[in-house]
């Protein structure tokens, strides 16, 4: 029931986002009461029927939580099959899984930046109405974006659920001269990529910073297929140790869990917690563009997320290059994985954030459970956080504007419904 | 006469079916030329309103909610193209189909009573009349601006019903089962992916779902099976992924009972 100075603000569902959601704002005065950011995605239930399936399964089918993010799902599943099987598998084939990860890293961040994300700052609907008036900037942004799905199909065999993962390794690893036309490619969506980190700098950003903990993977390099993690606040653990800090709940109004640490409170993961924590890591091409574009040694405004995840891009692509340069082809296309009784934990950096996968299997090599835990359910309490804090400022403006706005801030965030349920109507009461 | 007009509507799914749409980047702009952009949640927050002159459909059916969204959908579309295999069988989550979705709900979810969710998970022609279905999980990308491209002009979309084999065949790809004796599901699964397993040295694992066989309706699954040299539980595993209904219903005889969904 709404008051008679109630105000209240529908969005049908929100745009621009992986999945289907919806928010709903409650304010009184001055002072918001509640936000909650629905998820009614469908359940689809893989963790139940994972159940029974063989230890070798998994990479293809996890794969199909996700059409925008594939390869971290292959990847979470291979750490954490290879680990219960008691193997390692390191040298040129973990160099190839991580060319297959910049690959994905490339599409999905060129679909954020140019296709989700930059229509919010330039004032336009959706790209293709963008392209209307800067073609040549669209063209650009989808140029960057094939660079990244054809590097997918040349090694994983198509862009959407890849068909070369394999538990070990690959089915079939590229000759030289398959990875060798890539490097033209990638030499062109360097170029592109830094074009983006310059002209996304320019945008307006509002003023705004939050001080959520941060969680992103930690390793020699900047982190994509392996690591420990790592927070803000001075916290490390390895993946076996995921489910013993953090917690998933599952609250009414939403088919995803909610995420937080054991000891309390709600974390971010994603783009802005893995520049924070690894900028040093980038590589002096990517670094640079980060200074010039006017990124500090941490990033706490999600509006300028768009700008890490084009620096982001940039590494990317510097780093598939440095693979190919290097690629020799290995001896064989995959490591014997012979199955085990046993657990086994994996972590890999999606591009949306950490994304944690468990497997139990008994003696047969069958799976006996499965956890998997995406970042956008781990993002969701933060960025109802943020939610709540930016409509607190914001509430002079009239409800399209502040509408607008709220939208704006969830697809700061890039969230990925279809992984999380494993998004949005707008609603906002006043009173 | 204007543009004609196309939607894409989202069910329960990965996503990946309406992201190849946005794939297409070198054939984006010029299709956005031709055809106009009217409803299309994952790429732009205009959202006009209907009828549309095409629809394109992904996911499966799940919910209570989405029982009604579908006929809306239908209501409000021209000609209504199903994508992936989702849309077309049902897709993964049929899994469900063949167990107790209670106790499913109660392995993923705490408090299973918040989640609405039905028994089964069927496709879009389950509920309404289709006009066109394009198969795969994922679809492929040139299929789908075929059958766009042929809507345009008004013919017959050439999307082939013929086995993955074919296009193994012409792709110069050694036979896999043959050759080295792995398990492939390509000679009873739809084409149109372009054989990619194969040429990347695995079995097709049916992706596309069952293919029409040569002069019927069914691919020869049951003649395929012992040829597979795999165990009953890995042969069950194998039919039983992305396109479980579709296989299954390939797999009953002729004239078995017709359990089709509600």
């Amino acid at each position: 029931m709404t008051h008679r100075n109630d105000r209240t603000l529908k969005v049908g569902a929100l745009a621009r986002v992986e999945g289907e959601g919806a928010m709903y704002v409650r304010a009184r005065g001055r002072a918001v009461e509640e936000v909650r950011l629905d998820i009614y995605e469908p359940p689809r239930f893989f963790e139940a029927f994972l159940r029974g399936r063989a230890y070798t399964e998994p990479p293809d089918i996890t794969a199909r939580i996700c059409g925008i993010c594939p390869i971290a799902y292959q990847m979470s599943a291979c750490q954490a099959i290879e680990a219960a099987c008691g193997v390692k598998v390191g040298g040129t084939l973990s160099e190839l899984r991580r060319l297959l990860y910049c690959g994905e890293w490339i599409e999905s961040h060129a679909l954020h930046v140019y296709l989700l994300h930059a229509p919010d700052f330039l004032g336009y609907p959706g790209a293709v109405e963008l392209a209307r008036d800067h073609r040549a900037v669209v063209e650009r942004g989808l140029r960057l974006k094939k660079a990244g799905n054809t590097l997918l199909e040349v090694l994983g065999g198509r862009a959407i659920h890849p068909v070369n993962v394999r538990v070990g390794g690959f089915h079939r690893t590229p000759a030289r001269t398959e990875l060798a036309p890539l490097a033209e490619l990638l030499r062109q969506a360097r170029d592109d990529a830094l074009a983006t980190v310059e002209w996304a700098a320019e945008f307006e950003f509002p003023d705004f910073a939050h001080d959520h903990e941060y969680l992103a993977l930690s390793t020699g390099r900047y982190p994509l297929e392996s690591g420990v993690l790592r927070s803000s606040a001075g916290r490390a653990f390895s993946a076996a140790e995921f489910e013993r800090n953090i917690v998933e709940e599952q609250v009414p109004h939403s088919t995803a869990l909610h995420a937080r640490f054991t000891d309390g409170g709600p974390y971010l993961t994603g783009p802005l917690a893995r520049y924070s924590l690894n900028r040093d890591r980038l590589s002096p091409l990517a670094l640079e563009a980060a200074d010039r574009a006017g990124l500090g040694i941490e990033c706490r405004n999600p509006f300028r997320s768009i700008l890490v995840r084009a620096v982001e891009i940039v590494y990317a692509v510097d780093e598939a290059l440095r693979i190919i340069t290097a690629y020799e082809p290995p001896p064989r296309p995959a490591v014997p994985v012979p199955p085990r009784e046993g657990t086994g934990h994996g972590v890999t950096e999606a591009p949306r954030g950490v994304l944690y996968h468990r497997y139990g299997f008994g003696p047969d090599g069958l799976i006996r459970a499965a956890r998997i835990v995406p970042p956008t359910s781990q993002n969701q309490a933060a960025i109802e956080d943020d939610l709540r804090r930016f409509i607190a400022a914001h509430l002079h403006l009239d409800d399209h504007a502040l509408t607008h706005q709220c939208e704006q801030a969830i697809r700061n965030y890039d969230p990925c419904i279809s992984c999380s349920t494993h998004f949005l109507d707008l609603t906002v009461e006043r009173s | 006469m204007g543009r004609p007009t196309l939607a894409v509507w989202k069910f329960a799914s990965c996503d990946g079916c309406q992201l190849t749409l946005l794939d297409c980047e070198d054939e984006l702009l010029t299709l956005t030329g031709r055809i106009k952009i009217a409803y299309f949640l994952e790429a732009t927050a205009a959202a006009g309103d209907g009828p549309y002159d095409v629809s394109l459909v992904e996911g499966s059916i799940t919910t209570p909610t989405d029982l009604d969204r579908i006929q809306h959908v239908r209501a409000v579309s021209g000609k209504l193209i199903t994508i992936g295999a989702c849309a077309t069988a049902g897709g993964i989550q049929a899994l469900r189909d063949f167990a107790d979705v209670e106790e499913f709900t109660s392995v993923v979810y705490a408090r299973p009573e918040y989640i609405a969710t039905l028994a089964r998970s069927t496709p879009i022609s389950a509920h309404v009349p289709v006009d066109f279905e394009l198969r795969g999980c994922p679809i492929d990308r040139r299929q789908l601006v075929e059958v766009l491209a042929a809507h345009l002009t008004g013919r017959t979309p050439d999307v082939p019903g013929h086995s993955v084999c074919f296009e193994c065949k012409s792709r110069g790809s050694v036979c896999v089962m043959v050759a080295r004796g792995t398990p492939c599901l390509g000679p009873i699964t739809h084409a149109g992916c372009g054989a990619i397993c194969p040429a990347y040295g695995r079995g097709c694992y049916g992706c596309f779902g069952p293919s029409p066989a040569w002069s019927g309706t069914r691919p020869n699954t049951r003649g395929l099976l012992p040829w597979l040299d795999m165990t009953e539980d890995e042969t069950h595993r194998v039919l039983s992924t992305f396109n479980v209904s579709a296989f299954r219903e390939e797999q009953r005889p002729e004239g078995a009972g017709d359990d089709a969904p509600q």
